[in-house]
């Protein structure tokens, strides 16, 4: 593992994609941010710019209108850029699956690296979802 | 004859070797990067939270480097803007370093040098904005011109203050002389309204809350440095890290006395402490307000900081 890619595994620029979600999961995924989580002890910072982006994260059913976008994100991305999809809707669809206006779910638009699903997943589940993800790209077992 | 050509070369490799190690480039790239680490974890002190480890500032570079480097149509313009503003600090931070180390070299309004030079980072930013066609760039852009133009006026004014203290010399060496001979320039009425512009100003310099208005992550999206990727993303970042040491040493060195070493360890620690707590101070304001509109900026710059500051300058030239 080169060095650059060492130094990504500890500072992560997440770029937050709400992707008609019912905002649940990014609750959630701010809380990770608190007092009481603090990823930034990790170098997880949330950033505004995807061009800044190491991580693109979805949250949502993604519908036909944001599925352009979400598409559009992915190729925006600077790579290496790892996808997480957080919450049963990103991840499969749920109860929208057969929705007339679902596109998703996110692994049909874009590659998906780590799944991550609950209703919203609670902040551990985010956190011990991303220490996974981390020990995939270092190639360790996790 | 042969004798001057190798004093000239031997002052030449000289400046070439305090330019980009020390007290150049390399240092001020090191003491921005602790520093940047500083107001990362004095902010999540602040929030109650840990803060990152010691080496973030490195992880974070590193990283860019390693990363996809996106560019737009006349890439040129975009990759050399970023360059312009490293230039400029890196040239400040020289200035600085060496009317410190040796204040009786023979310079010549090295501080008007310094202030043209400060205008260069923002000039950068400003030409690498606009290059990258982006509107949101633009916008941030236009923001950093118009608040370029507010803290100007402010920031001359308290130059002029430590100018008119040390007897109207305009060099960085002599006003230190001045100031360790006679007492710091902040010691006196108007040498403190000065400081406390400087300081103000040093905010907006520094683009930090409530002065970041031309990147505004929550607003704009990263506004002036929406497009830049990669490489040139970690020159900037490196840029602002070095500045974040470099405004604070300048205004010790005009206001405090800066770093005396003919006073031994105390000397060092002393001008250590003054830089560490100037840039502490400025993490603390950046913590505790809210983001300003740009015409709020200029209201406050061009109203109540510049009347400070002539009321400082009369003040200065009266002898308080």
């Amino acid at each position: 593992m080169g060095i650059t890619l060492n130094a990504l595994t500890r500072s992560l620029s997440v770029f937050h994609l709400a992707a008609s979600p019912c905002n649940n999961c990014d609750i959630e995924i701010l809380d990770c941010l608190t007092p009481k989580y603090d990823l930034e002890r990790f170098g997880i910072q949330l950033i505004g710019s995807i061009r800044h982006a190491d991580a693109l994260l979805v949250t949502g059913s993604v519908n036909r209108k944001a599925a352009e976008r979400l598409k559009l994100l992915y190729e925006q991305a600077p790579k290496p850029c790892v996808v997480i999809a957080i919450g049963g809707c990103a991840c499969s669809g749920i109860m929208f699956r057969d929705n007339y206006n679902f596109a998703g779910p996110v692994d049909r638009l874009v590659p998906v690296d780590i799944y991550i699903p609950g209703c919203p997943p609670k902040p551990e589940a985010m956190i011990a979802g991303v220490a996974k993800l981390i020990a995939k790209v270092r190639g360790e077992k996790a | 004859m042969a004798g001057a050509a190798q004093t000239a070369a031997v002052s030449g490799m000289r400046l070439a070797l305090e330019l980009i190690l020390f007290p150049g480039f390399a240092f001020c790239a090191l003491a921005g990067m602790v520093l940047s680490w500083l107001d990362r974890k004095v902010t999540a002190r602040v929030q109650w939270r840990v803060g990152p480890p010691l080496l973030q500032p490195v992880y974070d570079l590193v990283k860019l480097l390693g990363k996809e480097t996106i560019v737009p149509r006349d890439a040129f313009v975009f990759l050399a803007a970023p360059l312009i503003g490293l230039a400029g600090v890196t040239l400040v931070g020289l200035l600085v370093g060496q009317a410190t180390l040796r204040p009786d070299l023979q310079t010549w309004g090295d501080l008007i040098a310094v202030a043209y030079l400060l205008t260069m980072l923002p000039l950068g930013t400003i030409i690498g904005a606009a290059a990258s066609r982006n509107p949101l760039a633009s916008l941030g852009a236009s923001r950093e011109m118009k608040l370029v133009l507010a803290y100007e006026l402010p920031f001359i004014l308290a130059l002029a203050v430590a100018v008119i203290k040390a007897d109207y010399a305009l060099s960085l060496g002599e006003i230190l002389k001045v100031q360790w001979r006679d007492g710091i320039a902040a010691s006196s009425l108007s040498g403190t309204l000065a400081l406390l512009i400087a300081v103000l100003v040093t905010q907006a310099k520094l683009g930090l809350v409530p002065f970041d208005m031309a990147e505004a992550e929550t607003e704009i999206m990263g506004g002036t440095t929406i497009e830049y990727s990669g490489a040139p993303l970690a020159v900037i970042k490196l840029t602002k890290m070095m500045l974040l040491f470099v405004m604070p040493a300048l205004v010790a060195t005009l206001f405090l006395g800066g770093l005396r070493l003919d006073a031994g360890a105390y000397g060092v620690g002393m001008g250590a402490l003054k830089v560490l707590a100037l840039a502490v101070v400025a993490t603390l304001i950046r913590n505790t307000n809210p983001r300003v509109r740009i015409d709020q900026a200029l209201r406050f710059f061009w109203g109540p900081v510049a009347v400070l500051g002539f009321v400082a300058v009369v003040c200065a030239t009266l002898g308080y």
